[in-house]
């Protein structure tokens, strides 16, 4: 048979025909966001450092919908809607999260039906306070008390302190330009601490810099920080 | 009548075959395929089934894919497509994982091959006995390599049949722990080292001693991780399938100097360290080369030339300049490692770019600067101005003038017009390093260890028959060593760290006082460097998460607190080789160096408790609900 510009037509049209059906589902639609919170008060951590979980049940396979927290300890997940259950696993994040009375970690029952904001409530094992960080030519100097907020069995030190300093807004232990850190058995009043770092040259230069506070726990991996500022110098 | 006779002739020719059962007749045995009497009726028949078994052993680093040997900041991949290495903040938690349903099906093959060896009638004893021991080394060996990557894992040891009934349950097995992993392991080499061949010359087969080296490191990393989980008590599982706990580490550490002694003491065969050349360095360079008369290496995977196993780490890593092939130069060690190699008398020092008073330091000759030093760096690490095939590498970065400035070119050998002068010449090295020029030595070293100089070796269509050692007797008597000090007989300790020393020309003997955890630490890391053996030594001494931390080093971090064990090493720094051009100036033509940080290394090495033990996957653990999940994932 010869391939005549007919049947090319034939062949196109009805590939035209049926691509119009639609032959897929609706992406998730549903905007699950929300923070990180103790009493109201937004925990900072590092950026995709700590995870959480996502469980929906009923769908097969068991395996979680993983996310993790960005810099200001916030989330967004677009979902279905439906009923999941939320939860942060051991050894996740700088702070206690609720946990069952076997010593598992709690979950969360999350009913989604449209956009929802749901702050998670945690208990930090510190928080840093007034954080006041300045700029002058060469360095960046940062003032804060450290609360402790977990006193019971749980209680844990401080390893150190650590002010950083970055070109971008991304300011963490990985992404810094310079760091100046103090050990935690050389803090002498938890309720004035100080901390002054010098800055590099930078190329291309910038007049400002990002800077945040940094506590690393004991025995916790994941660390707390102050909200992330911007210095001019 | 003519009719009459052939129907006749036609009905008997019926007869004849009629009289054959049905049977018979359909049931015909395959001419291609053996089955399971038949394959195991032969000695050769079983060698070749248990040739494919050896083939699928499991390696962290192998000559194989020299990727493998490039993270852990001990070396710069100078290979674009491979930056990500050196770019990436953190490992993810799925990463150094076994595959689980090929891991798995490849153990239910052991299983089956010693279900067939077992029931083969026909096999001589001592064949029997043999394979059975070379089939359960492997399973122990394999089981090994998983505890490392996992902790626990279910330990099956029979063949399991799924009986197509829909409930697969009874096949779901729990997590073993992770100590029980360590005592099959233990316990197998225990049972079949007088079952094997006690000879030096086999080496890639189970020998006794592989059984031992086997038996001797196991040990060693149960009982490390059993004494240094102490450290990080958030890497456990509450059911042991992570995690040993402490009271059992002094039995292991026994165990593993009690298995290193029988090699040691020549029990399983003649093993010795590789002493053929005069010079040190190439000596060390050629116990990785050496196949024939080599007495180090126990248990090896081997290659041959023209057999279709054969590997081409040398293609891949070769100095670039006057390479065989247009490519190689992968693997450039970084300063980092460079740097840790011990001074001749014990000390250790960083590179010496300045005097004290921090005025750079004018060389003569480009080796100069790493004069003075253990010969394992020489032996593991081409070092601008030495040679390999005879041809001296060209590593340097270009020309320092007298202010300070630098020319240099951004291809290989590139040239340019000096100030003063007015006809061109080349201002950097054909084998870089220039930033990002891919097999370059980017930070100005390529790696020696492995690297083949036989002609073709560095060629795509020969490759090299060099093969990988998986344990070799200097680590026997690292472990014998490390599990002696954790006893606290430190002479022991250091006898047996002397005498690997002493074969690199670190003649000074380290006393009974010198031998401290750091020690320990450091010896391996320069002795085992790119064997695959950094990962798994950070892990079982709890400083994983210390050494790399996440923090970016800084040049002053690089130089201090060598020979530290919990040193950071977060990214892999290069040093530069300059000509100094200052015509007239009694230094003009004299070697400077610089400490540079590629500038393709823009991550640094973060391992997070998570990384301890990989991740099994969501679909895995679907499948089998009892498998408990890892900690801190």
């Amino acid at each position: 048979m010869k391939i005549s510009i007919q049947h090319i037509i034939i062949f196109v049209c009805a590939i035209a025909l049926f691509s119009c059906k639609k032959d897929n589902y609706d992406a998730p639609s549903s905007q699950l966001s929300g923070r990180l919170v103790y009493q109201g008060e937004p925990i900072n951590v590092e950026y995709d450092k700590v995870s959480f979980e996502l469980f929906q049940f009923g769908f097969g396979k068991t395996g979680a919908i993983a996310g993790t927290f960005d810099q200001e300890g916030k989330y967004s997940m677009l979902l279905f809607n439906g009923e999941y259950k939320f939860t942060i696993s051991k050894g996740q994040g700088p702070f206690q999260w609720k946990q069952t009375s076997t010593g598992d970690p709690d979950s969360l029952t999350i009913k989604m039906s449209g956009n929802q904001v749901v702050d998670l409530e945690v208990t930090p094992y510190y928080m840093v306070r007034e954080a006041k960080l300045s700029g002058s030519g060469t360095s960046v100097s940062g003032t804060f008390k450290l609360d402790k907020i977990i006193t019971s069995e749980d209680a844990k030190d401080i390893e150190q302190v650590s002010l950083y300093i970055n070109k971008t807004i991304f300011v963490s232990s990985a992404n810094n330009i310079a760091v100046t850190s103090l050990a935690g058995n050389e803090i002498v009043d938890m309720n004035n601490i100080s901390l002054q770092v010098a800055v590099p040259g930078m190329t291309p230069s910038q007049n400002y810099v990002f800077a945040r506070i940094g506590v690393k726990i004991a025995g916790v991996e994941d660390m707390i920080f102050s909200p992330i500022e911007k210095i001019s110098l | 009548m003519k009719k009459i006779i052939q129907i006749t002739i036609l009905i008997l020719l019926l007869g004849a075959w009629g009289c054959k059962k049905d049977s018979d007749f359909l049931n015909v045995k395959p001419n291609s395929i053996l089955d399971n009497e038949q394959a195991f009726s032969d000695p050769t028949h079983v060698l070749s089934i248990l040739a494919d078994l050896y083939n699928r052993q499991l390696d962290f680093s192998t000559v194989k894919d020299w990727a493998t040997m490039a993270d852990f900041s001990e070396s710069f991949p100078s290979e674009n497509g491979r930056a990500n290495i050196v770019q990436r903040n953190s490992w993810g938690f799925g990463e150094w994982g076994i595959n689980w349903f090929d891991s798995y099906a490849y153990i239910r093959e052991l299983n089956l091959f010693l279900q067939r060896a077992e029931a083969a009638p026909t096999l001589t004893d001592a064949d029997k006995s043999r394979f059975l021991a070379e089939g359960r080394f492997l399973r122990a060996n394999f089981y090994f390599e998983v505890v490392k990557r996992m902790g626990g894992v279910p330990l099956i040891l029979e063949p399991m049949l799924y009986d197509f009934k829909g409930d697969p349950t009874y096949l779901q097995m729990p997590r073993a722990k992770e100590s029980e992993i360590y005592d099959f392991v233990i316990s197998e080499a225990e049972a079949i080292k007088d079952l094997l061949p006690a000879d030096v010359n086999t080496k890639s087969r189970a020998s006794k001693g592989a059984a031992l080296a086997m038996e001797a490191r196991a040990a060693l990393y149960a009982g490390s991780i059993a004494k240094y989980g102490v450290n990080t008590p958030q890497v456990a599982l509450p059911g042991g399938e992570v995690g040993i706990p402490a009271s059992m580490s002094a039995t292991y550490y026994a165990t593993a100097l009690k298995a290193a002694n029988e090699i040691i003491n020549g029990s399983a065969g003649a093993y010795a360290l590789y002493n053929s050349k005069s010079d040190l360095a190439e000596n060390f360079a050629n116990v990785f080369l050496d196949k024939n008369n080599n007495p180090e290496s126990i248990f090896v995977e081997d290659f041959k030339l023209r057999s279709g196993k054969v590997q081409a780490f040398t293609v891949a890593n070769q100095p670039r300049y006057g390479a065989e092939e247009e490519e190689g130069g992968r693997l450039n060690p970084s300063l980092n490692l460079v740097e840790s190699f011990e001074k001749l008398d014990n000390t250790y020092a960083p590179i010496q770019i300045t005097d004290n008073s921090g005025n750079p330091i004018y060389y003569t000759d480009p080796t100069d600067i790493f004069a003075g030093r253990d010969a394992r760096l020489a032996g593991t690490v081409i070092l601008p101005g030495t040679e390999f095939k005879g041809r001296k590498v060209d590593i340097w970065a270009g020309y320092l003038l007298e202010n300070g400035s630098i020319i240099t070119g951004d291809d290989r050998g590139a040239q340019k017009t000096l100030p003063g002068t007015s006809s061109p010449v080349q201002v950097v090295g054909f084998d870089g390093p220039i930033n990002a020029k891919e097999f370059t030595a980017q930070t100005g070293f390529y790696i020696r260890k492995y690297l083949d100089p036989s002609p073709g070796a560095g060629s795509r269509g020969t490759n090299s028959e060099v093969p990988f050692i998986r344990y070799r007797y200097a680590e026997v008597l690292l472990n014998a060593a490390e599990a002696a000090f954790e006893l606290g007989d430190k002479a022991t300790a250091a006898t047996y760290m002397n005498e690997v020393r002493a074969r690199v020309g670190l003649i000074i003997p380290l006393t009974a006082g010198d031998i401290t955890f750091d020690r320990i630490v450091h010896e391996r890391r320069v002795e085992l460097a790119f064997e695959g053996h950094i990962l798994y030594d950070m892990k079982r001494w709890r400083i994983a998460q210390q050494v790399w931390d996440g923090n970016a080093m800084s040049v002053s971090n690089l130089v201090s607190d060598i020979g530290k064990a919990t040193k950071r090493n977060t990214q892999p720094y290069g040093l530069w080789p300059y000509k100094y051009y200052n015509p007239g100036n009694a230094n003009n033509g004299k070697w400077v160096y610089k400490i540079i940080l590629p500038a393709l290394v823009t991550g640094s090495n973060t391992f997070q408790l998570g990384n301890y033990y990989s991740t099994i996957n969501d679909d895995v653990r679907a499948n089998n609900p009892k498998i408990v999940r890892q900690p801190n994932q």
